[in-house]
């Protein structure tokens, strides 16, 4: 069965990528259907942290043209959003931290980013809950949170913008085939559903990075900044086996949100006492007053990652109409809006707002078998 | 028979009683106000769903788990 062409552009994935690459989309007047299984994805599961990372010249362009877009979208985000630009402060543990906080505060000033070392002392007056002995850390002002799922949905509610709960079963090039037998085609298919998209292009190299998480009750404030540690780069980032890392987010609610754990080789989504314990005794090597504090709720995630760390965004080099926007990690939220962008602008066959050459799928694909 | 406070009225509850059974028979039910002000209650009665958040003498316990002590002073309102 055929329904034709039933939109301009269909989107797999209604997470903030999907969310982000409609929006995009519509302002610029193209029908958008959006279809999305329900399943949980990494929108739903994730912190919502927006930092500028800059492992490579590659992800510090991204993240940096994104998070700035996301402070241009900011005054129209609904306050359910709990959209806040209160910084990620990196927490260095010794010397040798304090040495990758330096060289990162001066690669990230050589490229315009407001950032600000701070020493020992400094450190407490700013957050006083941390432990004693912490060498000091590096403070990234442009940072912010957000509620990823009130974030999609508010980029989905647009007149442009069609929604369908679906699951497809397949796609060829330019259009879809739902599970209950009937294809549906448009202009171009979009790709952006995250650890999903191997289900439908086994040919990409996206591998589940799993993810647990805890939130606390709500309790006074103590702490303002995003604290994450530093060993998540220097260590946890680049270890093949599981690993755990300090990440504590205040919410504005008062609650703090708990991570950051990795895990490959596994999709199963039950939380694992002795990983969350891992991550919750890491958590409370730096903030101490945490182990007196009450966990309501622990669930886990798995972020889509590729090889290198950067997302595939661009048009599938050996499947002409099917382009793609996935394999975005732990760095989704932050950098929706500059895939969208640049997804955007290849669609237009556009001069695009930042390098779209880090980002192509070719680079673990191939180049193009279609003209 | 624990005697015990509840937003700061005196309540005498039967020994055994768990402070969720208190704030039924004391109170409106309810343990906290949520963030969107909404008055929240308990709901699994078995330490899961954590709806029953409450202040018990200045922490936060479960109201489902937790027994009434004489001079206990719980705070639905804080």
């Amino acid at each position: 069965m055929n329904e034709g062409q039933v939109a301009d552009v269909i989107i797999i994935g209604a997470g903030i990528i999907g969310a982000a690459c409609a929006q995009a989309l519509a302002r610029r007047n193209v029908k958008v259907l959006v279809l999305d299984a329900g399943w949980h994805g990494a929108t739903a599961a994730g912190m919502g942290h927006l930092l500028v990372l800059d492992d490579n010249p590659a992800e510090l362009a991204l993240s940096q043209y994104s998070l700035q877009r996301w402070r241009e979208l900011a005054p129209a985000l609904p306050a359910s959003c709990a959209w806040r630009n209160n910084g990620t402060l990196w927490l260095a543990a010794n010397a040798e931290e304090m040495a990758v906080a330096h060289s990162k505060y001066l690669n990230l000033l050589a490229h315009g980013e407001s950032c600000e070392l701070i020493g020992r002392t400094a450190l407490h007056q700013r957050e006083p809950e941390l432990r004693p002995g912490l060498e000091g850390g590096l403070l990234i002002k442009g940072d912010g949170i957000l509620y990823a799922p009130a974030a999609a949905r508010w980029m989905l509610d647009a007149p442009n913008i069609r929604q369908q709960r679906a699951q497809v079963s397949e796609v060829d090039g330019a259009r879809v085939r739902l599970d209950d037998g009937r294809w549906l085609s448009a202009e171009a298919v979009v790709l952006a559903n995250g650890i999903q998209a191997t289900e439908l292009c086994p040919e990409l190299p996206i591998e589940p990075k799993k993810g647990h998480l805890l939130i606390t009750d709500r309790y006074p404030a103590t702490i303002t900044h995003t604290l994450v540690e530093l060993g998540y780069v220097t260590s946890a980032h680049n270890a093949s086996g599981p690993s755990v890392a300090c990440n504590i987010q205040p919410r504005p609610t008062g609650q703090l949100f708990i991570g950051a754990s990795r895990q490959f080789g596994t999709v199963d989504p039950q939380v694992e006492g002795w990983m969350l314990a891992k991550m919750l005794k890491r958590a409370v090597e730096y903030l101490p007053g945490l182990a007196h504090l009450n966990g309501i709720r622990a669930w886990t995630g798995f972020r889509a990652a590729s090889p290198d760390g950067l997302p595939l965004v661009g048009q599938h080099p050996q499947r002409k109409g099917l382009w793609l926007a996935v394999g975005h990690e732990g760095l989704g939220v932050t950098t929706a809006p500059a895939t969208a962008d640049l997804l955007v602008a290849q669609l237009f066959d556009e001069t695009s707002p930042l390098a779209a050459q880090p980002y192509l799928p070719q680079r673990f694909l191939g180049e193009p078998a279609h003209a | 028979m624990p005697d015990l406070f509840l937003d700061g009225r005196p309540l005498y509850v039967a020994n055994g009683t768990s402070v969720a059974a208190a704030l039924a028979l004391g109170a409106d039910g309810c343990s906290r106000t949520s963030v969107s002000g909404q008055r929240r209650a308990p709901l699994c009665g078995m330490g899961i769903c954590q709806e029953c958040r409450v202040l018990i003498d200045g922490r936060l316990r479960l109201a489902c788990q937790t027994l009434c002590l004489d001079g206990m002073h719980v705070q639905t309102r804080p």
